[in-house]
């Protein structure tokens, strides 16, 4: 598995310009935020064309990528940092799990910027929109291309930048805003897990590269590997919002849509996998560390998956799915060599459906006058067609509907799940099925309420379908959501295409037939659509959300208490704390300080006082001087 | 180009210009900001054509002056620079005419039944301090940089007492005590080093090459590292020492600010490296978990407080107490990774805190207050100052592509081998960096235009000067009759703004990508003072993984 | 005849002097409570030298003499001008020499 790197081989053609695919995106973020309002009106041109070239260099390079042995390719560009035993240099690695990203982010990056284009059309912000969106591009371009730790750490905490500037778009919202400053603080709460696990390969290895580090595993002690992985763990919490770091990503939705589509859905939120899946030889070594992966995968895919069922609000339903999906994903690296390749493909297709639904849920927005509030809309299948069919094929493709993308990906990750054998196993695997359950029941809820039954809408409000530049993205995420799975599994294996970075995959001995599993899932699905359908299908929905509710629904509607956990351990505590060291400081560090200057002052102004102007007392105390002297001759002669 | 005496030229045009720009009469302020503009440039071009004389790969001082001063106690007036003074110079060098720029359209504040001050002072104590800076930096001989230390205060006295905000006298006065008291500590350690080398030697000397190679008896050492070390502590600031920063930072005017935190309070962390470690190196090595203790602690008090503050100037004054015990942390890990990082960082925060501190008076600028929470929604009505804010604020909570990340990397990468306790605490910092930042930026540019923003333009008075109404109190009374209340039209960055802001901005984003060759310039001198005190310069981490660093306690 | 007549009359008289100095306000009457004071110790420098058969004692009590006359002159002087512009004579009056 350590062939990965054949840096002794000459780079040349077109793979020696590969970091043009970072480069175009970032130029254009350049220009547009030092061009100033002369780029207003080409601008978003300019910047869909960026990455639209970057796509297009990313699939030739690819290609090249194919014909090369090892089908990878080291580039060192310049030496970053040079002092002591430190030696980091930048440079790219575009191997097959880099360049799977790479066309992920590039070509659906690339969708989002055209429908970019017509739903921020009338957004007096509109420059500075594709200029954020352009700077994520290559940030995250940055982070998947990286060949060493420290790369992936500076694309890392770019794309945490770029979604920070991107949920503040809107920024005199004051929610707007703060959502954005929480993202990014529990984003840095996991860099720190991700900084450590980079000082520790150093302090251990002497290097940050991929190829160092993971050339030299062996030498590590269990427990580093062990804290590493965890650290790493940390790290991919924060940015992919996996148990306990998630609660900033529902939150996140306060940004434009399509932000939510490419960062939040489809590509940043999935960096916590790659990170995870690129350090799969460290994983390898440490069964502990992947264990944990595991269980936070797991607990992570259900909190997602029962808060999804309580939200009104069609895109915080939307961002609890995205948790609970990338906790499948998490499930499925967990679980080891078996699931690489499956947590990948689910990733790729949870890319398109999701993008896709969030695109859908632009389109539903734009017609419904920014409204988020599902008990609000009804009967829109009608009035937005394309909307409709779209939305409901990725809508299809997500709970895993037979031959649809989900369907393949999901059930591959339920069977890896269930291969584990042991309880373990099972738990996980019923963990998995439930999930499905689950995400059935919300997703055909949100269908429901969104496309079905009788308008509820506000007044003043006229549906009509969005305009072409929209529906085109739409169109071709729902054909990516309907074929994905079946390409990535059936017809391009995944697993084979990824061998050189994980290894030959190995045929398990499946402990229950697929066919089983993919009933069993099929059935469980059913289901939760079925209870769906009870709920709010065969009844009028009201428009305001019912009080009286059990206290799992106020949970779920809560997010499982999660700010109220974080507020009650974190915020209060350190605002308490906060407020208590201003006052010590001002009182008491500081206080000590004025304090002696006050205390000389007043010594020497009450000593001053004994200056009184009167002759005779000044007098006096010449005799009494005189007299002491005296006395003290007298006592020392004496 | 080596025999040209650069040191002395860089000391000497500053000094000069100084002098002219006093001579001036009161009434030519144009021509004295003019002048002082002209001549901080060209020290610039000196500071740069010194850089091109120096040879990195050469000895250790180079470019060096020596002529004797005080012959009956062995005081010379020695000058030279290794990689890590000249880093400073070239700091010097950058920041000063960006002051100049940033101070153009000060006014002096009023003085109640007394006419202003004349701005002539202003710029003549500027160039003066630039002269001095230089020269502590430059000094070789222990006795030379005492006299350049002290001296240095009076400029910034005069700076802040003259110039300052409201509370100036105050702050004036505590900055010097505070400073003045550390100095005389120092100056006892320097006569004790005197007499050490005189019974050594035979003859007593200042000359650090000298004092380098004495061997100190520990005790002795640990009491001559104390004075020093005090000095330095006081100026850098470490934790408990540094309450005197917020007032002169808050206090000070913008350019005074940037030149205290940026420069000035670099001497502290200079002389840590300079002085404390190759002079005392068995006192720094037994010492070195105490100070570090201060350097750690002062990293998370100093964010806490930062978070906690009301005034945007003293929360920048905070976040610079919170970087220096990362740098502290940097000099007190032994290894030449953390070292380098540590230098690197004096030099990149001058930088990022300098602008951060520019773009906060140019706020300031427009609101008249200085209060965060008399502003709010700015960026709405001023994108271009907004976004410069943001990136100094980035830089200030060291984001990688921006210059601070390369050198808070090298420090906690550097001393995580050796201090491994210490730099995960001090990693904790990072988030507490990105509290502050963000929660001072979303108040001020965030949210719906509200604060001074919503003031008439008649009642906005001085919101042109630079001059901070205490406290802002007119402002909020403002908010609470929102019925009168119209946004006000706030300017976007001029011209000149532009042209301050740019030189800082294009460093932060060149040396966040590319810092290599400043790392290259500073790399030799850190290492020569890993061997003075006797650690492998080689880096931290051994060939073989497992054993532990190299440097660390013996 | 012994020295301790003389001696202990001097120090009756500095005694009187000293407390006289201390109680009384009149300038002119502490004026003289000081004249008394140093007579007394001009007394006893006589005593030492006569008992000893010394003239330093004799030397230093005229030198005291010559110093108390050039005092009055300038004392009284002080005295007679503060008496002028303030109408009082009394020590406690003139104390804005103070803190």
């Amino acid at each position: 598995m350590n062939e990965v790197v054949p840096a002794s081989v000459p780079v040349d053609g077109l793979l020696s310009v590969t970091w043009l695919v970072i480069v175009l995106p970032l130029a254009g973020a350049a220009l547009l935020l030092l061009g100033g309002r002369r780029t207003d009106r080409w601008g978003h041109l300019l910047a869909t064309g960026t990455v639209v070239a970057a796509f297009a260099l990313a699939v030739a390079c690819t290609v090249a990528l194919t014909e090369r042995a090892g089908r990878a390719v080291s580039l060192d560009l310049f030496t970053f940092i040079e002092t002591g035993s430190l030696d980091v240099t930048a440079g790219l690695l575009l191997d097959p799990l880099s360049a799977v990203f790479v066309l992920l982010i590039t070509g659906v990056g690339a969708l989002i910027h055209v429908y970019s284009i017509g739903y921020m059309a009338h957004d007096p912000g509109r420059r500075r929109f594709f200029a954020y969106l352009n700077l994520f591009v290559a940030a995250m371009l940055l982070l998947v291309l990286g060949n060493s730790y420290v790369a992936l750490y500076v694309g890392w905490e770019g794309v945490g930048l770029a979604s920070y500037l991107l949920i503040a778009f809107w920024h005199t919202r004051p929610a707007a805003a703060t959502a954005a400053k929480k993202a990014f603080l529990m984003n840095r709460v996991g860099d720190v897990g991700l900084a450590l696990a980079i000082f520790l390969m150093f302090a251990q290895l002497g290097t940050t590269s991929y190829a160092g580090v993971f050339g030299s595993v062996g030498l590590l002690a269990g427990g580093t590997v062990t804290a590493i992985g965890l650290l790493l763990l940390l790290g991919a919490c924060g940015k992919s919002g996996q148990f306990p770091l998630q609660a900033w990503l529902p939150d996140a939705m306060e940004g434009p849509t399509p932000v939510s589509a490419l960062i939040h859905a489809a590509t940043m939120v999935t960096a916590g996998v790659y990170l995870i899946a690129r350090s799969a030889p460290l994983y390898d070594a440490t069964p502990t560390a992947r264990t944990v992966v595991l269980a936070v995968g797991a607990v992570t895919l259900l909190i997602g998956a029962i808060a999804g069922c309580a939200h009104d609000d069609i895109k915080k339903v939307l961002a609890y799915s995205t948790v609970s999906q990338i906790g499948y994903m998490f499930l499925a690296v967990g679980l080891g060599p078996v699931g690489y390749a499956a947590a990948i493909a689910h990733l790729l297709a949870h890319g398109f459906f999701k993008a896709g639904l969030f695109l859908g849920a632009g389109s539903v927005m734009h017609a419904m006058d920014d409204s988020v509030d599902m008990r609000r809309f009804g009967g829109l299948a009608r009035r937005l067609p394309i909307t409709f069919v779209t939305f409901g094929l990725g809508y299809l493709a997500l709970i895993g509907f037979p031959f649809l993308s989900g369907w393949w990906t999901k059930d591959a990750i339920i069977e890896v799940a269930l291969d584990r054998g042991g309880w373990s196993g099972w738990v996980l695997g019923g963990v998995a099925v439930l999930g499905a359950g689950l995400t059935a029941f919300y997703m055909t809820r949100l269908m429901l309420m969104t496309f079905f039954g009788t308008p509820r809408w506000e007044d003043g409000v006229h549906p009509h379908e969005a305009p072409p530049s929209m529906t085109a993205p739409m169109v071709l995420l729902a054909v990516g959501s309907v074929a994905a799975g079946f390409l990535l599994v059936a017809v391009f294996p995944l697993s084979g295409w990824l061998e050189p970075v994980f290894g030959e995959p190995e045929e398990a001995a499946h402990l229950v037939s697929p066919l089983v599993v993919s009933i069993v899932v099929t059935v469980v699905v059913a289901l939760g659509a079925l209870t769906a359908w009870l709920y709010v299908g065969r009844r009028e929905v009201p428009t305001t959300a019912p009080v009286r509710v059990s206290p799992v629904v106020t949970a779920a509607r809560r997010g499982l208490y999660a700010d109220t956990v974080n507020e009650s351990l974190v915020m209060r505590p350190g605002m308490w704390l906060t407020r208590a060291l201003v006052w010590l400081d001002a009182r008491g560090v500081d206080g000590a300080v004025n304090g002696a200057a006050a205390a000389l002052g007043g010594g020497s102004a009450r000593l001053g006082r004994v200056q009184t102007g009167f002759v005779r007392s000044y007098a006096l105390g010449i005799l009494g001087g005189a007299v002491l002297v005296a006395g003290a001759l007298l006592a020392v002669t004496a | 180009m080596s025999d040209v005496p650069w040191l002395v030229l860089m000391i000497a045009v500053p000094a000069v210009g100084a002098a002219v720009v006093a001579a001036l009469p009161a009434a030519r302020e144009a021509l004295a900001r003019q002048l002082a503009l002209a001549v901080s440039l060209l020290v610039l071009l000196l500071a740069v054509l010194t850089t091109i004389a120096f040879d990195p790969g050469g000895e250790r001082f180079q470019l060096t002056t020596s002529v004797a001063w005080i012959p009956d106690f062995g005081v010379e007036f020695a000058l030279g620079v290794d990689g890590i003074a000249l880093s400073m110079l070239l700091l010097i060098g950058v920041l000063v005419p960006v002051v100049v720029g940033a101070s153009w359209r000060d006014t002096p504040p009023p003085r109640p039944g007394r006419p202003a001050r004349s701005m002539t002072a202003f710029w003549a104590w500027l160039l003066l301090l630039e002269s001095l800076m230089v020269g502590v930096f430059a000094a070789t001989d222990v006795f030379l940089f005492y006299v350049f230390f002290e001296a240095m205060l009076v400029p910034m006295y005069f700076l802040i007492g003259s110039f300052g905000g409201p509370n100036r006298q105050y702050a004036a006065v505590k900055f010097f005590l505070y400073s003045l008291l550390g100095g005389l500590v120092m100056l006892a350690s320097v006569i004790g080093l005197y007499v050490v080398s005189n019974s050594q030697l035979g003859e007593g000397t200042f000359a650090f090459d000298a004092l380098r190679q004495l061997e100190i008896d520990p005790n002795v050492q640990k009491l001559l590292f104390a004075g020093f070390f005090l000095a330095f502590a006081i100026k850098a600031p470490l934790v408990p020492f540094h309450t005197w920063l917020p007032d002169s930072g808050a206090e000070a005017p913008i350019g005074g600010a940037v030149l205290l935190v940026g420069v000035l309070d670099k001497v502290g962390t200079f002389g840590f490296l300079r002085y404390c470690l190759p002079l005392f190196p068995d006192a720094s090595r037994d010492l070195a978990p105490w100070v570090l203790v201060l350097a750690v602690a002062g990293i998370i008090y100093a964010a806490l407080l930062a978070v906690g503050q009301s005034d945007m100037k003293r929360l920048v004054s905070y976040t610079s107490i919170a970087h220096f015990g990362f740098i502290a942390l940097g000099i007190f890990a032994f290894t030449t990774e953390a070292a380098t990082g540590a230098v690197l960082y004096m030099f990149n925060h001058g930088i990022a805190t300098g602008l951060l501190f520019i773009v906060v008076g140019m706020v300031i600028a427009r609101g008249g207050s200085r209060q965060i929470r008399d502003y709010g929604g700015l960026a709405a009505k001023a994108p271009l100052l907004a976004g410069v804010f943001l990136l100094a604020g980035l830089a200030s909570l060291a984001l990688p592509g921006t210059n601070s990340f390369v050198s808070e990397f090298l420090v906690l990468i550097g001393a995580f081998p050796t201090r491994p306790v210490f730099t995960i605490i001090a990693t904790v910092g990072i988030v507490l960096a990105a509290l502050y930042v963000l929660l001072m930026y979303q108040r001020v540019m965030h949210g719906p235009p509200r604060g001074v923003l919503l003031v008439d333009e008649d009642d906005a008075g001085d919101g042109d000067t630079v001059r901070p109404a205490s406290g802002g109190t007119g402002a909020t009374a403002v908010l609470e009759a929102p019925v009168r209340a119209r946004v006000l039209a706030v300017r976007d960055l001029s011209r000149r703004e532009i042209a301050v802001v740019t030189p800082l901005v294009a460093l932060i984003l060149v040396l966040g990508v590319y810092p290599q060759p400043l790392i290259e310039l500073i790399s030799p001198a850190v290492e020569a003072t890993m061997i003075d005190i006797g650690v492998d310069p080689g880096g931290s981490t051994p060939a073989a993984p497992g054993s532990t660093g190299t440097g660390g306690t013996d | 005849m012994t020295i301790t007549n003389y001696l202990v009359l001097a120090a009756i008289l500095f005694t009187i002097g000293a407390v006289g100095v201390l109680v009384r306000r009149n300038a002119i009457v502490v004026f003289m409570c000081i004249e008394l004071m140093l007579n007394s110790v001009n007394l006893t420098l006589i005593t030492f030298a006569r008992s000893t058969g010394t003239v330093e004692g004799q030397v230093i009590a005229l030198f005291v003499m010559v110093v108390a006359a050039a005092e009055v002159v300038v004392g009284l002087a002080i005295i007679m001008s503060i008496y002028r512009t303030r109408r009082s004579a009394s020590v406690d009056d003139v104390n804005l020499l103070k803190y």
